[in-house]
């Protein structure tokens, strides 16, 4: 899958943090000559993140693993990694490939992307034990696979509803329909 | 209670309704106490997804990674114990992978007929390197920098230019960081971060000029 910077969606990164990004370039370009060191330094700046990324687009369950498979895809990309954007703008599109991907074989394909607002009705409202309540992160990741996965791109990565479209072949209308019904099933959560 | 705009709510919050349709929504929302509360709602969901924090696995992932790309768990990224040191590991490995980092360079600079390039890859910046006096090591430092600049020139004419571009890519990038460092240490410095950064940064110049000067072959 071919590697595109996205339009949007960037690390949130303040002015004050050009030099970091550009000692993570330099990282990077230390990384794609071999120094593991560099690339470590660079797996602990992002795991987090990617880490986040990936949880919340497929669920704990595999969150680990598909990591794992994101930093070994890095390590294997990192000579097309020119510095145009930030190495973490990159490193996050690199993510987001390697989660759709993998969606074929989490069974998270896009049958899953029904348009029915009766699936997300109780979405929120479903608790984890009846003595719980859920937490914001925990009533996103009862969504239904599309719904979220438009959620998360859109609201928290900040993706625009027409890359969320190329990414996940579906149409623009599809991407708004889907956010629009994670975001009311997901302000019930907020009444809780 | 829903109506006909409760599902355009999310589309006006993101500004992407037309202008006619935003004027008639306007209209609406005056006077929908529903359709406010509904949009406010929304307006908070969006804010709530804005403010999560990334939060790392709960095991450390780095040895697996590291043992699936072939490198030793044990080689450590210690950037605050790193010491100011000028030796550089696998010359000959890290030659070939700059080249690979050239985007396809190497096959190039074995390839007849290279074209010469103008003596530009030694930076007339370097000055700026030598008389900072924010960083102990800076003399030492200068010296290594201008030996391994004289080197490279030496050999220039054995890179090509897409090789060449790379290089001083990526030292105008050390350059910056090094620059950028020695700024904020003149403000503040006893900061050991600050010092450790530029420290990091020196390394890395360095390391990058060997592997120009090995690509080129012109070893010091």
């Amino acid at each position: 899958m071919e590697l595109t910077t996205p339009g949007v969606a960037t690390l949130r990164r303040d002015p004050d943090q050009r030099a970091l990004g550009d000692a993570e370039t330099a990282d990077a370009a230390l990384a794609a000559s071999g120094d593991g060191r560099a690339f470590e330094r660079l797996y602990r700046a992002h795991v987090a993140r990617v880490h986040s990324l990936v949880r919340r687009m497929v669920g704990p369950d595999h969150a680990d693993d598909i990591a794992q498979d994101v930093f070994v895809r890095a390590w294997t990309k990192l000579a097309t990694f020119r510095g145009e954007a930030a190495f973490g703008t990159w490193l996050h599109r690199l993510a987001v490939n390697v989660i759709l991907a993998r969606r074929t074989t989490l069974g998270t394909e896009r049958s899953r992307y029904d348009d029915s607002a009766d699936i997300l009705d109780g979405v929120a409202g479903r608790p984890a034990a009846p003595e719980l309540s859920m937490d914001f992160e925990e009533a996103i990741g009862r969504l239904p696979d599309g719904a979220r996965q438009v959620f998360v791109l859109h609201d928290i990565e900040g993706y625009r509803h027409e890359e969320i479209a190329d990414m996940l072949g579906i149409v623009a209308g599809t991407s708004k329909s889907q956010l629009h019904h994670a975001r009311m099933a997901l302000r019930r959560q907020l009444e809780r | 209670m829903k109506d006909q705009w409760t599902d355009r709510l999310s589309e006006y919050l993101d500004g992407e309704l037309t202008p006619p349709e935003r004027t008639t929504l306007e209209a609406h929302l005056a006077s929908c106490d529903a359709c406010r509360t509904t949009l406010d709602e929304l307006r908070r969901v969006v804010t709530n997804a804005r403010a999560l924090d990334d939060r790392p696995p709960t095991a450390d992932l780095w040895p697996a990674v590291a043992a699936r790309i072939g490198l030793s768990a044990r080689v450590r990224a210690r950037p605050a114990a790193r010491r100011f040191s000028f030796t550089v590991p696998q010359l000959a490995a890290a030659s070939v992978a700059l080249a690979l980092l050239s985007g396809g360079a190497a096959w190039l600079i074995g390839r007849r007929g290279i074209v010469p390039i103008p003596p530009v890859l030694v930076t007339e910046r370097a000055p700026a390197l030598l008389n900072a006096s924010a960083y102990p090591g800076d003399a030492r430092f200068a010296a290594q920098v201008a030996d391994l600049e004289r080197a490279v020139a030496r050999g220039r004419g054995r890179l090509d230019t897409a090789t060449v571009r790379v290089i001083e890519r990526n030292l105008r990038i050390i350059d910056r960081a090094i620059r950028s460092a020695q700024s904020a240490l003149a403000a503040d410095p006893a900061n050991s971060y600050l010092n450790l950064h530029l420290a990091q940064e020196m390394r890395r110049k360095l390391e990058l000029l060997r592997q120009a000067a090995t690509l080129a072959g012109a070893r010091t």
